[in-house]
């Protein structure tokens, strides 16, 4: 895509009117922040783009009510700046991928509440979807509407911020966003526990989140660490009062010891473990290589690891207690087709997260709907985008 | 008042054979046409309205909801679904030409998964029937209405039920993992699963607080955390309501957030004294009840945090639980306050807006102002972390013009609301009561698009009819 096939309004007025005629002359756009997760899911069929890259500014941002509204276009390092200034932060910790989708600009708001990015701390705080309390968008028919608000607690109407988050811009296009934020945790600690494998990790991972301290992470490493040494590493992280922290940590130490030699990370070593964890560094993708996210109940996951080790040599990370794989290797169908069936036999999701195009554009990226699901699909498609000109191809062929 | 749909004739002539095409799909005893067994379906929490059903179906299996459905829009017949029938803004309120489809014969649980942090259960199982099956085990299930001795997990689905604790738990939207779901044409669908996320659209959080409006949930699969060390709870009393919520402003600054964080105006805290004697401070005109969780250790550091905090206000009176029983006695009060405001008024309806939470001394000020205006006590419980207020307003259900009064008080408040920037609803649902208030909150277009949303779901409007959206504007309902 050339720039100069990209149009970036500087208000939602214009960004409308831009809908509006590109309904009237039924062209496909591409709607992107500032581009920085296009190789996500499959290619857009769209020569031009329509970009919120010029609606930017935080709104409204009120620290006691612990809410924050930006428009779209807002870099998330900007928020999280704000937010920093009081002591806060964007709850669901979403990952930064600039260095995975070799992207020379930071993310915006609006892609990071369209693809639902969460991060570790989604295990105990909840996912990026959870925290939109409000939104302004764009139908593809150049239409304005809000859902939700700025207040916590609403359930007045049908809740469309919800549609919306993690629709990859397939059903509207987001002008302006609303965020619960949470205060950052005064200290940081972690439990990093080899064991001998992976079962032998998730069950630790398990027992971590099954304990009353309150874990706010919970990864395992499955090839060793360069400061934690060979080998698999649980890891569980605790957020709190510095009191709190040294407290639990201590007691969850205890209560793990029988699984396998445990070390306690500070909180400095603690933010640079879970900054790497979440923005999968770990795993060790290739540039050439294909990335995946499965998403299972966590005992299912040694199994998972297990299939897509043996079908092609898979590079592993897993989150969220082992709920979350995320699976690197080569950009070949076969590779592809081991991830579907590991995540169906496990009864699970799957998303092909970064892939090439020749791979892309032609398999499934996320799982087939059933079809009477299907179905309500394409009627609430049509009904927010009925020229199907948001984002054609996206997530579906 | 709220208006109900003319019924369509052409179903009420019909209602014998509906009855018995009924009968030859379920099994004998899950069909109940007889008006005295109907009566306990004719209303809900919302108990002011009372409309006898078509026919109530109580089916025990999915399969038997997907037959009722099936079977329902294939002739035409409205539906309403109905889990616990607590809901207080009329959500399971019936309709003359409707068939009620009762879930509460679905409550089984199916799975408990401790490893994965889950339960599979039936629609009709009880909030603190998921609870009370993991709580040996240590585990909780998070979101607590104050109805959740009688509520329903299916219910609860449908509302985004809340409660005193989701300032740090979410609500049910944030608890869910997977559903089944059934369409109106009778289609059985699994929603999400028993891991978090699935790719996709949202259906899930779409569905969750759709108040019965796309469909009915069968099945539910909930995470189930597993509980605090301990929690302890302390109240703060203070001379005015501004200086009550400056001190809430000033913990939620420090970093703290608590489990729960309640506040009670003076007519509450004089309600609920003369009801649970918890030795709440009657000069106070505001108080505070907060609650931490953790060790004991960790209890003393957050109440010794916010205990200083509170200070810097002067409190009227501070009191913090040295014991699981004290903390019990501080929240008596509290978790009565509903059954206290019924004591001393022989009706209440219980609102529920939501407002951005530095709002609060202007909206109780102008609720203060409408509570003379209209003749009418009102007693407000605040949910001060996360802005949902709940103001009791008191009347006589056998003076009509006390109701309508009642209602409109009720109407301003919510308005207010929604002019502060806040919401109709917080917890609770739109149902028949805030029904005709949604033009306040949404344009006619973004009505509009919510409407085809449910089109999309359900083309024929079949589906928990004459709840939601104001009447005029739907298709396929004459009003």
């Amino acid at each position: 895509m050339n720039r100069s096939g990209s149009i970036a309004p500087d208000t939602e007025e214009a960004l409308a009117a831009e809908l509006t005629r590109a309904h009237a002359a039924r062209e496909p756009l591409c709607i992107e922040g500032r581009g920085t997760k296009r190789a996500m899911l499959r290619p857009v069929q769209a020569a031009r783009t329509l970009s919120t890259r010029n609606l930017t500014g935080i709104v409204l941002y009120r620290p006691t009510e612990l809410m924050i509204r930006a428009r779209a276009g807002t870099p998330i390092p900007e928020i999280e700046a704000a937010l920093a200034g009081n002591n806060q932060q964007i709850i669901a910790e979403p990952p930064d991928l600039t260095a995975m989708f070799s992207a020379s600009e930071p993310a915006t708001l609006g892609g990071v509440v369209s693809t639902n990015l969460s991060g570790p701390r989604r295990i105990m705080w909840g996912a990026m979807r959870d925290h939109v309390l409000g939104i302004r968008a764009v139908t593809g028919e150049g239409e304005v509407f809000r859902s939700g608000g700025r207040v916590l607690k609403n359930v007045t109407g049908l809740d469309l911020c919800k549609l919306l988050t993690g629709a990859h811009g397939t059903l509207g296009v987001l002008t302006e966003v609303t965020l619960k934020v949470l205060p950052r945790a005064e200290a940081t600690g972690t439990l990093a526990i080899r064991v001998p494998d992976v079962a032998r990790g998730v069950a630790a991972l398990s027992a971590a989140l099954g304990s009353p301290y309150g874990v706010s992470g919970a990864a395992l490493l499955l090839e060793g660490h360069e400061s934690l040494g060979s080998g698999v590493i649980a890891l569980a992280r605790i957020e709190d009062f510095a009191e709190s922290v040294t407290y639990r940590m201590g007691k969850l130490r205890d209560e793990l010891a029988a699984l396998g030699e445990a070390r306690l990370l500070d909180t400095p070593a603690s933010h640079a473990i879970w900054r790497q964890v979440r923005d999968a560094e770990p795993l060790g993708a290739a540039p050439e290589d294909a990335i995946w996210r499965i998403s299972v109940a966590p005992s299912a996951a040694p199994r998972v690891v297990a299939a897509l080790r043996a079908a092609f040599g898979a590079k592993l990370l897993l989150d969220w207690g082992g709920g979350l794989i995320w699976v690197a290797g080569p950009a070949q169908e076969r590779a592809h087709g081991a991830v579907m069936q590991a995540a169906s036999a496990a009864r699970g999701s799957f998303t092909l997260f970064r892939a090439p195009a020749s791979l892309a554009s032609h398999v499934p990226v996320v799982p087939d709907e059933a079809a009477p699901l299907a179905s309500i699909g394409r009627r609430v498609k049509a009904t927010l985008d009925p020229l199907g000109l948001l984002n054609p191809g996206r997530m579906r062929g | 008042m709220i208006t109900l749909p003319a019924p369509k004739p052409d179903i009420l002539a019909r209602r014998d054979a509906i009855l018995a095409d009924l009968a030859r799909l379920l099994p004998a005893d899950a069909v109940i046409g007889e008006t005295i067994r109907m009566k306990p379906y004719e209303t809900d929490g919302l108990a002011a309205y009372r409309q006898m059903p078509l026919a109530v179906v109580l089916p025990r299996t999915t399969q038997e909801v997907a037959q009722v459905l099936r079977y329902c829009h294939a002739n035409g017949i409205r539906v309403v679904p109905r889990g616990a029938g607590t809901s207080l803004a009329g959500g399971a309120l019936p309709l003359a030409d409707a068939v009620v489809i009762g879930l509460m014969r679905m409550n089984r649980i199916k799975e408990i998964n401790l490893e994965d942090r889950y339960a599979v259960v039936e629609a009709g199982v009880t909030n603190i029937g998921i609870t009370k099956a993991v709580e040996g085990d240590g585990f909780f299930y998070a979101p607590d209405p104050s109805s959740q001795l009688a509520c329903m997990i299916g219910g609860n689905v449908m509302m985004n039920s809340g409660g005193a604790h989701c300032l740090k738990y979410g609500v049910t939207a944030n608890n869910l993992l997977g559903l089944t779901f059934v369409t109106i044409e009778g289609e059985v669908i699994e929603i999400g699963g028993n891991h978090l996320d699935a790719a996709g659209y949202d259906w899930l959080g779409l569905i969750t607080g759709s108040e019965g409006q796309l469909g009915m949930v069968t099945d539910v699969t909930v995470r189930i955390l597993r509980g605090p060390e301990g929690a302890r709870a302390m109240l703060a009393a203070f001379d005015s309501v501004e200086v009550a919520g400056a001190a809430v402003d000033a913990i939620i600054g420090s970093g703290i957030i608590p489990v729960a964080l309640e506040f009670m105006d003076k007519p509450c805290i004089h309600a609920c004294e003369a009801f649970a004697h918890a030795g709440y401070p009657l000069d106070a005109e505001a108080m505070l009840i907060i609650e931490v969780e953790g060790s004991q250790a960790e209890q003393d550091m957050l109440l010794g945090k916010i205990r200083d905090i509170c200070a810097r206000f002067n409190p009227i009176s501070m009191k913090l639980a040295e014991s699981a029983e004290q903390s019990l006695a501080i929240w008596k009060g509290r978790k009565g306050a509903f059954g206290a405001v019924g004591r001393i008024s022989p009706d209440y309806l219980c609102m529920d807006g939501t407002i951005p939470t530095g709002e609060l001394p202007h909206v109780l000020r102008r609720i203060g102002e409408m509570s003379v205006q209209y003749g009418l006590g009102v007693a407000n419980v605040f949910h001060a972390g996360d802005g949902n207020l709940h103001p009791l307003i008191m009347f006589d259900a056998n003076d009509p013009e006390s109701f309508r009064k009642a209602e409109e008080f009720g109407a301003d408040i919510l308005k207010l609301c929604v002019e502060v920037g806040g919401c109709l609803t917080g917890e609770h649902g739109v149902g028949v009561e805030k029904r005709d208030l949604m033009s306040t909150q949404f344009t006619p277009r973004e009505l509009d698009l919510q409407r085809a949303i449910k089109t999309a779901f359900d083309a024929d409007w079949l589906l928990n009819t004459a709840k939601v959206f104001p009447l005029t504007g739907n298709p396929k309902i004459a009003a």
